[in-house]
């Protein structure tokens, strides 16, 4: 039976058990869309940008474990999604891309919104192609719901000329297709894996490091046993944050640019790292040649592109981490670190990750406030400062998740991630910790968010600046924030070193904002209001905005200044 | 840092060439030629790419290439025996009779060809290894002063029973 293109796009969706789609129309995706509307099975979300609808389907994804759909039009449309994919790309997140296209017949000429869609995200995307051909259209929907979850996943993106998905053709969806250069390897290389484990077996200093690569593959069940029986302590990265409990007796926490003093030192220290689903980026690394110096590494990773690329690596295995893991597993033996854990321990009392907190309202009071209301749930961060905090002091277990832009890095990341996290996963309480500036990037999303009835406790830690930058301004830049300031306007004097009662209000005012929304707005600056600003939160029946007035002059430390050495920390 | 060669088969479709161009450009790997054309099957082409680097990037860009959906096989050939030429046209210019025999004596040394010709210039048609075109043409240089070049890039296969370039 010959159907439209428009027809068989709907029925792919479908057959993939596509519930949610993020959608946001336009001329070269009206026929899809007009298509959707003839299927309750399938729930169209409307965001307020295409950039914003990327991080929301980037949010479902983490959510959900499933692979996200997004459709946009063609032109403005399509690179208004660029960062998101970047970010999903960076990141490692499973999304499917439709962009509406020109008809063929116009391509090259400069049509109306034609651009090179697949050409600006080639670098970005796993696999991006326009579909030229109706009797294709099938088989690369197929292929982008393939490759997109398999292996290191990622983001697919399909462009669909209006022509094609006018046409009519085969009505045939694939349940497979054979990609003859895509092929994931699923078995595990015993040998190597063997000759990781006799490494760690013969170790006196072990460390077990755990990337994003173990949240990805759901494995953290398997990682905490493997660690059990081994008494090996764990260490993660920002991305593997949440592997395994944060009050599980062989965690340390983390380590990296922002990570713990005890647990990069416990890496310059160790004679084994056993590292599983990190790319080792120059966050966790700092200066390579002084990067776990004493130790011999092994690697296990799905990626070959990701070992050996970063860091000079022993044993290299690749691998999905739980098919590693299960079969680790089967050879692990208990080992003596009693001495070895006993001295990170001591490292750790030499230098606790704390804050100040006694001047007023801090950041660490803030985290421990949202750890005591939302014990269970997902935590999205946006990025700089607050994220950092976040990554300190939120605590993580089986039941509450974290999800931030690690790879990328992306600001306006948070607010509509959170969005998207509380799609999927309507009965989780979400809790997006973002900054002021942050903030202001995606923050057209609050209609989304109240639409969708998708409620989200927005935790603006409104620190007056861009206050990551101002850090380093602060500390390695004179001092200078004319532009990292959020305040100021075009009187203020060139060189302010810092608020004074002379600044102009601050804009937006969020309270008022979030009211504006029909959202709840509550504003903190006691550190005694802060639990039950978030109580009140977690009972509201819509989205809460909750603008927490913190110093402008707090730190995130300890601190690795990037391309120095892990152990030249700033402490104080 | 030395050369090194790979034999690539991809699919033949709009875009490869871009995209494996691209990922030479993104990631500053350093691209000496690179060839390409279609092979025994349509559905696929064959590309030979030569690359400047040291050994740790040259392994990160093969496992770059694999990842690719288009590649089908990345084949490094750089230590392997094989056949391997590139064509190469050069045309002299505004020279006398004197300056024309030299160019045919030289043609003979090198075993090209001289496939056109006017009343005051040559056209040589080289089939050589690219280091041998690399030296036909600083020679070239020197000895006259109108020269222009064009050369595609070398393209190579395994060989069969000999072990030399
Ligand atoms: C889209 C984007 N632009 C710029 C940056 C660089 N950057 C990183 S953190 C940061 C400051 C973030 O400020 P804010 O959201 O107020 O958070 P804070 O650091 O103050 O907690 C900036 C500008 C970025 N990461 N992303
Ligand atoms: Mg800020």
């Amino acid at each position: 039976m010959s159907i439209t293109g428009r027809k068989l796009f709907v029925k792919a969706l479908l057959e993939e058990n596509v519930d949610t789609v993020f959608a946001y129309p336009g001329g070269m995706v009206t026929d899809i869309i007009d298509e959707l509307y003839k299927t309750p099975e399938i729930k169209v979300v409307l965001p307020r940008h295409e950039q914003a609808l990327v991080h929301e389907a980037e949010g479902y994804a983490r959510a959900t474990g499933k692979t996200a759909v997004c459709l946009v039009t063609s032109g403005p449309g399509a690179t208004n999604t660029i960062t998101g994919i970047a970010d999903a790309f960076y990141d490692s997140i499973p999304l499917v891309i439709f962009t509406g296209q020109v008809s063929q017949n116009l391509i090259g000429n400069d049509a109306f919104q034609e651009v090179d869609i697949v050409g600006m995200t080639r670098s970005v995307v796993k696999y991006g192609v326009t579909v030229s051909d109706r009797e294709l259209l099938g088989r690369q929907m197929k292929m982008a719901f393939q490759i997109a979850p398999a292996g290191k996943p990622g983001p697919v993106l399909i462009d669909i000329p209006k022509d094609i998905q006018l046409a009519s053709g085969s009505g045939e969806y694939p349940s497979y297709v054979d990609i003859r250069g895509y092929k994931i390897n699923t078995s595990v290389h015993i040998g190597q894996l063997k000759k990781a484990y006799k490494l760690l077996k013969n170790a006196k200093s072990p460390i077990i490091l755990a990337g994003g690569g173990v949240n990805i593959a759901r494995a953290g069940d398997s990682l905490r046993k493997f660690a059990e029986q081994t008494n090996v302590p764990v260490a993660t990265t920002v991305m593997g944050k949440g592997a395994i409990a944060y009050d599980h007796p062989l965690y340390i926490g983390n380590c990296g640019m922002h990570g713990k003093y005890s647990v990069n030192k416990a890496i310059s220290e160790c004679d084994v790292l056993f590292s599983i689903g990190t790319r080792f980026n120059d966050r966790i690394t700092g200066d390579l040649n002084e990067f776990a110096p004493k130790a011999s590494i092994v690697h296990i990773d799905i990626d070959t592109a990701s070992i050996s690329r970063n860091v000079v690596v022993d044993v290299p295995v690749v691998c999905d981490a739980n098919a590693a893991l299960d079969k680790l597993l089967e050879w692990a033996e208990p080992k003596d670190t009693e001495d070895w854990i006993t001295k990170i321990e001591a490292w750790d009392k030499e230098h606790p990750l704390s804050m100040r907190c006694d001047l007023g309202l801090c950041p660490q009071s803030i985290m421990e406030g949202i750890n005591k209301v939302f014990p269970k749930g997902i935590v999205v961060t946006d990025v700089g400062q607050h994220q950092m905090w976040a990554s300190q002091y939120i605590t993580l277990n089986e039941g509450k998740k974290m999800i931030t832009s690690g790879g990328l890095g992306t600001m306006g990341f948070g607010f509509p991630a959170a969005i998207g996290a509380k799609i999927g996963a309507p009965n989780q309480d979400v809790v997006c910790i973002t900054g002021d500036g942050g903030m202001q990037m995606n923050m057209q999303e609050m209609a989304t968010s109240i639409i969708e009835k998708a409620n989200v406790t927005v935790c603006i830690l409104n620190n007056q600046y861009l206050g990551m930058v101002k850090q380093f301004q602060q500390l390695f830049y004179g001092k200078r924030y004319k532009i990292t300031c959020l305040r100021r306007n075009v009187d203020c004097p060139d060189d302010c070193k810092g608020p004074s009662g002379a600044c102009p209000p601050y804009l937006p005012d969020f309270v008022k904002w979030a009211e504006s929304y029909g959202a709840l707005g509550l504003r903190v600056t006691e550190p005694g209001q802060i639990e039950d600003a978030l109580r009140e939160a977690k009972a509201n029946q819509t989205s809460t905005v909750i603008e927490f007035l913190i110093s402008s002059d707090e730190l995130v430390l300890p601190m690795v200044k990037g391309g120095n050495a892990m152990s030249e920390m700033i402490l104080k | 840092m030395r050369d090194r060669w790979i034999s690539l088969y991809v699919e033949n479709q709009v875009g490869v060439l871009a995209k494996v161009s691209g990922l030479f450009s993104g990631k500053n790997y350093n691209l000496q030629s690179l060839t390409v054309g279609t092979t025994e099957h349509e559905d696929v082409s064959r590309m030979t790419i030569c690359v400047t680097s040291d050994d740790v990037t040259f392994e990160q860009i093969k496992k770059q290439l694999n990842r690719m959906v288009e590649v089908i096989k990345v084949v490094d050939i750089t230590s392997a025996p094989l056949h391997m030429k590139e064509l190469l046209y050069a045309r002299i210019n505004d020279i006398g009779p004197d300056e024309m025999s030299q160019v045919f004596q030289l043609a003979e040394v090198f075993k090209v060809r001289v496939c056109d010709a006017g009343e005051d210039c040559l056209i040589l048609e080289c089939l050589l290894t690219t280091e041998s075109n690399d030296e036909l043409i600083k020679l070239l240089k020197k000895k006259f002063k109108k020269v222009s070049i064009v050369r595609g890039g070398a393209v190579a296969m395994e060989s069969i029973s000999i072990s030399k370039r």
